[in-house]
């Protein structure tokens, strides 16, 4: 299988406190892989080193072969990315957002005019093109948020927390763009709180104080510790946890 | 290039979408122009004074009326004695008292010394000294004439050069055009970098493959027009128009001076907004940085005026070069060859600022 991700001991420490130790895991192409953990275990953190928004303090990575500490430019052009903190410039329309970030990806202006048209036709969006992104509902800029960050064809997409504060019908629509893309060839790593969304991963790793506790499908998790939902799951790891906020 | 032409687009989209910024960019030069130069004139008149006149000899009375015609005085009434002008001070109704005394035409014409008494209310110091200035200066022109009647004495003749009316507006106008285009230049370019992290959009810049100059050139090509434009609005609409100000020099080493001048401050923007996490610490950030601009660039106190130590202050400070290059332009009608040392500083400055504002970005990143 073609490895998408590949960490080695990634560290970052901030003075004194280790935010994550030594994590070593591997994605693979097509793969949705969940990223779980408390809140400050260390996730983010971990995603902004994989990205080449922050710089490890040890350890190896490479993202679809190009090295972390190296090629961060070659990896910016193979990856997107979608933050908690959402991106979408509200002042301006759903267009011109889809053209200024396809735009900076280097698409040109066929493929520019093609990708827009497919993610308004894909999310119903026609009646909303020419409305500023700030008038649409949390749960429709999410989804606009997820297909501006694939929208150049990446080969793999780093999901951080992306369903926070919508309610589960709009999560479900959101998983299923995920799905989508997926079966595309497109490699999901996601953040998450809810543990049902969990059941929708390939496979998933659990963070506790920096630390990756647990790396496994989400069935065989759930026989590991003998419960049957991967709530459960995720309450007897994070038992142990001594950073909370 | 292309991605370039896209952040650019989006860069304008936006500021044109935003009332609050075009109304800056439009009303700002307009109505401080109009404003700002009427109110902040050092010039000072209607300076009230009470006249007490003990003589009460022709010499006296032709002293009196060489005051009040001089436009600088009203009177507020004649006392007969300095007790009852007292009386107008701790009222507050009159800034000065001149007391002439008795036998005033007498000592003159007998060549003997004569001293007139003038008191002035402190309370606004200003007024104070400005008007017993000018009341010296009225005193020693009527004591020349009287000399030059008795004795053909030497007269005194002053010019004023390059502003032979000491027209304040045009010493005025010049500097606040400056000040406006500083405030785009700090102001526009920090709050607009700062938001973007504030919203969080700046990450998702940094994970695309923008190159950082195409990110710093698109912030700072939509401002350095901004700029322009309202250097153009003020100088050829407000001042041209409304005060009649011409710059008589080299109009191309002017806008030559703009264009660094405004890469200069757009650096200091952008290193501010560096440093800012929020549109608030940006804002107080600007502020700060804005109140030292303002106030110790020559604009409102001749920096050669000032203490050494700010002398020092003043000359890091970009303003007080553009205040000099845009004066010695439009009054005395310089040109490129006169204003090279000015040149070579707001060059350097321009350097500093940018190359500060990118190493720090780069660290934060």
């Amino acid at each position: 299988m073609e490895v998408v991700i590949k960490a080695e001991k990634l560290s970052k420490a901030f003075g004194d406190f280790i935010a994550t130790n030594a994590i070593s895991f591997e994605v693979y192409k097509g793969e949705i892989f969940g990223f779980l953990g408390a809140n400050g275990a260390g996730k983010t953190t971990a995603i902004r080193m994989l990205c080449g928004l922050s710089k490890p303090s040890s350890g190896e990575a490479t993202i679809a072969g190009f090295d972390i500490y190296r090629e961060t430019e070659s990896i910016k052009k193979n990856i997107g990315y979608m933050s908690q903190k959402f991106s979408l410039y509200e002042d301006l329309t759903v267009a011109e957002n889809l053209r200024f970030y396809g735009g900076i990806y280097g698409l040109g202006r066929k493929e520019l005019k093609e990708a827009s048209e497919a993610v308004i036709k894909n999310l119903g969006l026609e009646q909303e093109r020419k409305k500023l992104v700030s008038s649409l509902p949390l749960g429709w800029k999410q989804k606009l948020a997820f297909s501006v960050a694939i929208m150049h064809e990446p080969k793999l997409v780093f999901l951080d927390e992306p369903t926070g504060g919508v309610d589960p019908v709009t999560r479900r629509q959101f998983w299923d763009l995920i799905h989508q893309a997926a079966a595309r060839g497109i490699t999901v790593f996601v953040t998450t709180h809810y543990m049902d969304e969990a059941e929708y991963c390939d496979r998933i790793s659990m963070m506790v104080d920096g630390e990756m506790k647990a790396l496994d499908t989400p069935r065989n998790l759930k026989k590991q510790f003998g419960v049957d939902s991967m709530d459960a799951v995720f309450y007897e790891m994070a038992r142990g946890a001594k950073r909370s906020d | 290039m292309r991605i370039l032409k896209f952040l650019l687009q989006k860069e304008f989209k936006q500021i044109f979408r935003n009332r609050s910024i075009l109304t800056m960019i439009l009303m700002m030069p307009v109505v401080q122009l109009l404003i700002m130069p009427l109110a902040a004139d050092y010039e000072i008149k209607n300076i009230h004074i009470a006249l007490v006149d003990l003589d009460k000899s022709p010499y006296a009375e032709d002293l009196q009326e060489a005051i009040l015609a001089s436009g600088y005085f009203i009177s507020v009434g004649d006392f007969n004695s300095f007790e009852e002008a007292n009386q107008a001070f701790e009222k507050g109704t009159a800034d000065l008292i001149l007391e002439i005394p008795a036998h005033f035409e007498k000592e003159i014409i007998d060549f003997k010394k004569t001293s007139l008494n003038i008191s002035a209310n402190a309370i606004n110091g200003v007024k104070a000294t400005v008007g017993s200035a000018y009341l010296n200066q009225v005193i020693n022109r009527f004591a020349q004439k009287l000399q030059a009647n008795i004795s053909g004495g030497i007269q005194v003749e002053s010019l004023n050069w390059y502003n032979p009316f000491l027209n304040y507006q045009a010493f005025m106008v010049p500097g606040i055009l400056v000040l406006l285009v500083t405030m785009v230049g700090v102001y526009m370019t920090s709050l607009n970098i700062v938001k973007e992290k504030e919203v969080g959009t700046i990450e998702q810049i940094n994970v695309s493959p923008i190159k950082k100059y195409h990110f710093i050139l698109g912030k700072l090509i939509p401002f350095l027009i901004i700029g322009f434009f309202v250097f153009s609005l003020g100088l050829f609409g407000v001042a041209r128009l409304v005060y009649g100000i011409v710059p008589i020099g080299s109009i191309l080493a002017l806008y030559s001076f703009l264009f660094l001048y405004l890469i200069a401050v757009l650096g200091i923007g952008m290193m501010l907004s560096t440093y800012a996490e929020t549109q608030q610490q940006a804002m107080s950030l600007a502020f700060f940085i804005m109140m030292i601009f303002i106030l110790m660039g020559g604009l409102f106190t001749a920096v050669e005026s000032m203490p050494e130590w700010a002398q020092w202050v003043a000359a890091l400070n970009p303003v007080t070069y553009f205040i000099e290059v845009v004066r010695l332009v439009v009054l005395k009608g310089s040109g490129f060859k006169d204003l090279l040392p000015q040149f070579g500083i707001i060059a350097l400055m321009a350097i500093i600022s940018n190359s500060w504002a990118i190493l720090n970005y780069r660290k934060t990143t």
